[in-house]
């Protein structure tokens, strides 16, 4: 009776298991169902490398070569603020802050993730782009540099912590190796503490940036929702995710602009994959 | 002249009196053993030689210690103690190569110390290397991560590192204690040998060892020394009824 019992649990948890992976493949079908139609009546090839997002225009165009390129400005820009500041906070986190400071900072940083990114994107709308927009003379501080700055600061907690964890783990065997030959703090830090925790850091930093990427509302509110080319940094730019946000309340089910969306939202889906699973072969590779 | 010589050292863990006046000294081109039944303070005692214990919170050191007529006590400031680690290696009982490739680690001392480049950096690595009889095995796989070796060849490694800065003394905790018989005997050989260049200190629970590669012997008990001198006389005619009583195998 008991064997039966086991059975049975073993069966349902698997089933909870299998589950997870269910949802991720059906959100998958979904989106090649609804977007893949759309590839039928309009070549993938002017999909991806048209420049122009104009799907209200007669004929409508559908290419989406600014909308990645705005999507690539705003993350790599704030993956280049917030991974070396977030790298040195974990750094300081684990190997240099007081016991009492540590507990503050972990406190402090696990409070800023649990902020909505609706909230920061309107913190940042009112207080950080009009300073921006001042400070540097622009004609507008909605744009790129903005977006960048305050998704940064929403990719830090998730690089801090993971980083911060990689970091601790190193075997406390090598520091004191390396103290015992003389070493510095600050030599072991960089010559022995990193190098070992690169996997990790590596890991926590791709996470960092899927977040960045998946980033929605903060980015429609800053970014100034401009489909263009940018010329700089500080030019507004549109990301694949504030078009779909944006757009998909005003168009009509079916017609190519609705399905020309799923599309976005497919290659979006495909390119958080990949990042996602490079983070974690370097996380699993870190955790050996 | 003595290499070390301690008096009066007295080491608190928070409450814990770890180390009660314990008073020795170390001959210079000798290896002399710390012998005695866990927690009774060896290990502790080795660590003051190099300022280790530092970095245990709640630790408080009174006393005197000297190397080389100074009191390394005394040091204040980073720059000297890691002067002092320079001087004053440390293998430990786990073999700790870093997780570079095994040039790289022999020659890290050389770096952060910046005592050599280039060349000349790598002829001291391969001297290093020479020295603990890893060259043969190793100069081709220079580049190999230190992490591939075997235990005992990691051991080697640790030690290599320590010559490559070329210490006075060596310190040695327990380093046979994670290899195998074979392994064991091999470095012992090679303590016999570094001890014409190097003043060598070992903890050791292996009585045998002690007495196999010892010039002299100190037995500690409960955070005294109890009894210090030649090793040969220490296992055949110890003068403390604690010594009689733990080499004859009482209590350990």
């Amino acid at each position: 009776m008991k064997r039966l019992f086991d059975w049975i649990i073993e069966r349902f948890i698997f089933l909870c298991g299998i589950l997870a992976v269910i949802f991720v493949a059906l959100i998958f079908l979904f989106l090649l169902r609804e977007g893949v139609s759309f590839f039928g009546s309009y070549s993938p090839i002017k999909f991806v490398g048209g420049i122009y997002w104009y799907p209200t225009s007669d004929p409508p165009q559908f290419g989406i070569i600014s909308l990645i390129v705005g999507s690539l400005f705003v993350t790599v820009l704030a993956a280049c603020l917030a991974i070396p500041l977030g790298v040195a906070t974990a750094l300081f986190i684990a190997e240099i802050a007081p016991r009492w400071l540590k507990d503050v900072l972990k406190t402090v940083i696990e409070l800023l993730a649990a902020i909505p990114s609706v909230v920061i994107g309107f913190i940042g709308m009112v207080t950080l782009v009009p300073l921006v927009r001042q400070a540097l003379n622009l004609p507008t501080g909605l744009s790129a540099f903005s977006g960048a700055l305050m998704l940064g600061f929403m990719a830090l907690p998730t690089i801090v912590t993971i980083s911060e964890d990689a970091i601790r783990t190193v075997p406390w065997s090598y520091k004191e190796g390396a103290i015992a030959l003389g070493a510095t703090r600050w030599q072991t830090m960089y010559r022995i503490i990193l190098p070992a925790a690169l996997p990790g850091i590596l890991g926590a930093v791709m996470l960092g940036v899927g977040r960045v990427i998946g980033e929605t509302m903060a980015v429609m509110m800053i970014t100034g929702n401009a489909a263009h080319i940018p010329g700089s940094v500080f030019d507004p730019v549109r990301t694949m995710t504030a078009t779909i946000a944006a757009e998909m309340g005003e168009t009509v089910r079916g017609s190519p602009h609705y399905e020309a969306l799923f599309a976005i939202g497919l290659v979006l889906f495909v390119i958080t994959f990949i990042v996602n699973f490079t983070a974690d072969t370097f996380l699993r590779k870190a955790r050996r | 002249m003595k290499k070390i010589t301690a008096a009066g050292l007295n080491l608190h863990y928070g409450t814990f009196h770890a180390l009660i006046d314990v008073s020795l000294g170390i001959e210079p081109n000798k290896i002399t053993a710390m012998i005695g039944p866990s927690g009774c303070g060896k290990s502790t005692l080795l660590r003051v030689f190099n300022r280790m214990n530092d970095a245990i919170e709640g630790v408080r050191v009174a006393g005197n210690v000297e190397l080389d007529g100074e009191n390394i006590l005394a040091y204040r400031d980073d720059e000297a103690i890691d002067i002092l680690r320079r001087k004053v290696g440390m293998v430990f009982q786990r073999p700790n190569p870093f997780p570079l490739s095994v040039f790289e680690n022999v020659a890290f001392g050389m770096r952060i110390h910046k005592l050599a480049r280039g060349r000349e950096l790598e002829d001291r690595v391969a001297e290093s290397l020479k020295a603990v009889l890893l060259w043969d095995a190793l100069k081709d796989k220079l580049k190999r991560s230190a992490l591939s070796l075997t235990l005992e060849q990691r051991q080697r490694l640790c030690i290599a590192r320590l010559i490559a800065v070329t210490p006075d003394v060596i310190l040695l905790d327990e380093p046979c204690s994670s290899l195998d018989p074979v392994a064991t005997l091999k470095i012992e050989e090679l303590m016999l040998e570094l001890k014409k260049r190097y003043t060598i200190i070992i903890v050791t629970h292996n009585m045998a060892q002690a007495a196999r590669v010892s010039d002299e012997t100190g037995f500690m008990l409960l955070g005294r020394l109890v009894e210090f001198g030649e090793t040969s006389r220490i296992f055949t005619a110890p003068q403390a009824k604690e010594t009689e009583e733990y080499i004859t195998g009482r209590y350990g």
